[in-house]
């Protein structure tokens, strides 16, 4: 059984969460995650879900609660933004390190300073490297969607991390859009039950958990963990393929668009794919062969999957809505062509740093960045390989 | 209550020996006390610190009890998470047995960087134990100063210098800080007296909520004392009157320990080489100012505990 609702993204997340019915929720208002935890919040108060609600005193709390609650084995979820991410930056490691399937709820936001409550992705890029998977949503029907997933990828025995997904900040999280959801008891039918082989409350058989690690011993719990995000990729694809059986969506690590015969293409995250799409649409018109590929999953990394499917166009500009202060390009835009090192022939990629702060993007930059990709196509030397789109200089 | 040494000691040690703590740690020692005097199975949580350190260098656990350590500033934020999780399993039938919830930290961890984890596990009335072991500086990064750390004391960020003698500013009340969340049930106690430690513990785990106790746990290495003496300190503490033992149950404040002679503090502070500079004839006012805060606290609280001089 499936409904088609409206909600806004906040509204969307809010309600996979209902639906999960988690043990322990721990929250912490931050704009503009808020709506999502007030939705929850009436869940909570009209007994619509049996979650005990922790609200904490600050992210770094939340973090650390659901870090307890998790290694207790009680299902644990919680949600932020932006500063509030950065905030619980040292617990995202811990909760990686110590193999604790939390679920989060990502509301990207601009970092201060200055101070600016409107999205760009420099928060979860700031976290990349912390542990946990990074799942990317394109609208309120996929943000609905990987939260239900996120589960399922976070609980599976083989890996138990963390799973953070992503919506973009006002852009979906405050956008009323319509999207097909489950019926709760299909959910919860399909999650099924967490019940982990170790917990803090098995009072029989205790156990330490975070122990001072050493020279002898740290490089390899740290090879390990290495090892279990990499298995990953196959889990994350599983569960997308099942979630595809169970409605019809079904989801993979990078989604291709137009691109069977494209020979020039933007690669992008979040909310900016389905504004591609409607320009890849127009260029199509125009007789361009355009092309775009959404990266889903950012962690782990689809090094693979991204290589075989870019290495046939000629052209390739990737879309960061972050900036990596003193690096060379966008955190997206370096992994990218770290894979493609060493393939023949690879295509030429340049890169375009936009939306920061909520800086709208359309479909006219879109379009720019594809002329700009046509007319390299057609032997024009590159002028500059890191862009700024939609700024003004 | 009452408390047999003889019953007390035939219990199995929830905290093996074997750790690396140094000899004579008093904090250790405080440790194996607190869990001692549980009843209910118990679960831990340390913040990072000496106690964390020592006692969980993989592949060794001294801790017989389920443990967790998660960051310095959030064991109240995490035991906050294990008790929710807790009261949300057992709702559900998952969980049956009694569990007893502490959560250990340092003074660096309690006063300082855990403070605000600390103050917001009050407030939302989480039931569980968060036991302070004040050694009075962080110790585990090299005696620095805190929060906790005594007016007049050296440590290696306010060393004893030719211009500024030790540490200037006074230590911070922090049990009338929790105590001020209405909290059921806050006290001070310090490991000398086992009876008076072990009946708080049981007091504080019995209570229908949230509750503290701040332990004074002299550290050698810190405070400069043979490394025998850390017992006979912490009675010199409550003598002179500097470490009260007190309690406040549901509001009402009640001294524990009243010294015949109320001793000089001197007597605590000339066997502690945290103090020596104190003794140089031009530093010698800052005794006076130590005597005389400690008067005036210690009048305070006999006033808050319906006691008299």
């Amino acid at each position: 059984m499936s409904s088609i609702v409206a909600l806004t993204g906040n509204d969307a997340v809010g309600t996979a969460m209902k639906q999960i019915n988690p043990d322990v929720v721990a929250a912490f208002p931050i704009t503009p995650q808020t709506e999502l935890m007030h939705k929850f919040a009436d869940f909570v108060a009209n007994g619509e879900v049996d979650t005990e609600f922790v609200l904490v005193e600050s992210e770094h709390s939340a973090m650390s609660a659901v870090i307890g609650s998790s290694a207790c084995g009680a299902r644990s979820m919680t949600a932020t933004s932006s500063c509030g991410f950065a905030l619980m930056w040292e617990l995202l490691y811990v909760a990686a390190s110590c193999r604790f399937p939390i679920v989060m709820a990502v509301v990207n936001r601009a970092l201060s300073a200055n101070i600016n409550i409107h999205c760009d992705h420099s928060d979860t890029m700031g976290g990349r490297d912390a542990g946990w998977i990074q799942i990317y949503s394109e609208n309120s029907q996929e943000a609905y969607d990987n939260t239900i997933q996120a589960v399922k990828i976070a609980e599976n025995p083989s890996i138990l991390l963390p799973v953070m997904i992503t919506l973009d900040g006002f852009i979906i999280s405050h956008t009323t859009e319509t999207l097909n959801i489950l019926d709760g008891k299909d959910v919860r039918d399909w999650i099924g039950e967490y019940n982990p082989k170790r917990s803090l409350l098995d009072i029989k058989n205790p156990f330490t958990i975070g122990p001072l690690d050493l020279q002898d011993y740290y490089f390899e719990h740290k090879r390990q963990q290495a090892e279990v995000i990499n298995n990953s990729y196959d889990v994350i694809v599983e569960v997308g393929k099942e979630y595809g059986k169970l409605t019809g969506r079904e989801y993979d690590l990078i989604e291709k668009y137009m691109t069977e015969d494209a020979e020039i293409a933007v690669i992008v995250l979040g909310s900016t794919a389905g504004t591609t799409k409607e320009a890849v649409d127009i260029l199509r018109e125009e007789g361009i062969k355009a092309g775009m590929i959404k990266l889903r999953v950012f962690r782990p990394f689809p090094y693979k999957e991204l290589r075989e499917a870019l290495s046939n166009f000629k052209v390739i500009s990737v879309l960061d809505r972050c900036i990596s202060f003193g690096a060379y390009g966008g955190p997206v835009f370096n992994e990218i062509k770290a894979a493609l090192y060493g393939i023949s022939s690879p295509p030429e990629i340049t890169n375009y740093i936009y939306g920061l702060g909520g800086r709208d993007v359309g479909i006219e930059e879109i379009k720019s960045v594809y002329y700009d990709m046509k007319r390299i196509s057609e032997g024009e030397k590159v002028k500059d390989y890191i862009n700024y789109l939609g700024v003004r200089e | 209550m009452k408390l047999l040494l003889k019953e007390m000691a035939k219990k199995e040690d929830l905290l093996s020996g074997g750790h690396r703590a140094c000899t004579g740690c008093v904090p250790a020692d405080v440790l194996r006390q607190v869990l001692l005097a549980a009843d209910n199975p118990v679960v831990a949580t340390c913040a990072t610190g000496c106690m964390e350190v020592v006692t969980t260098i993989f592949p060794y656990t001294a801790w017989k009890v389920p443990f967790i350590h998660s960051a310095f500033e959030n064991s109240a934020a995490t035991i906050s998470g294990i008790e929710t999780a807790y009261r949300a399993l057992k709702k559900k039938g998952k969980i049956k047995d009694e569990i007893d919830f502490i959560a250990f930290g340092g003074d660096g961890g309690t006063y300082d960087i855990g403070l605000q984890a600390l103050s917001g596990a009050m407030e939302r009335g989480h039931k569980f134990l968060y036991v302070c072991y004040d050694n009075e500086a962080y110790m585990n990064t090299g005696i620095q100063r805190s929060g906790a750390t005594p007016m007049g004391a050296a440590t290696s960020t306010s060393p004893a210098g030719s211009v500024i003698p030790g540490k200037r500013e006074s230590k911070k009340d922090l049990t009338t800080i929790v105590t001020a969340h209405k909290i059921p049930y806050s006290a001070q106690t310090a490991p000398y007296n086992w009876k008076d430690l072990a009946r708080k513990v049981k007091t504080a785990l019995a209570a229908e909520g949230p509750s503290f106790i701040n332990i004074l746990s002299p550290c050698y290495r810190g405070w400069r004392f043979p490394m025998e003496e850390g017992i006979e300190i912490c009675r010199l503490a409550a003598d002179t009157c500097i470490w009260p033992l007190f309690e406040i149950e549901n509001g009402n404040w009640k001294l524990n320990y009243k010294p015949k002679v109320k001793k000089p503090v001197e007597e605590y502070l000339k066997i502690q080489g945290r103090f020596r500079h104190l003794f140089k004839e031009a530093n010698k006012h800052i005794i006076e100012e130590i005597q005389t805060e400690v008067d005036e606290n210690w009048e305070n609280l006999l006033q808050k505990c319906g006691e008299t001089q």
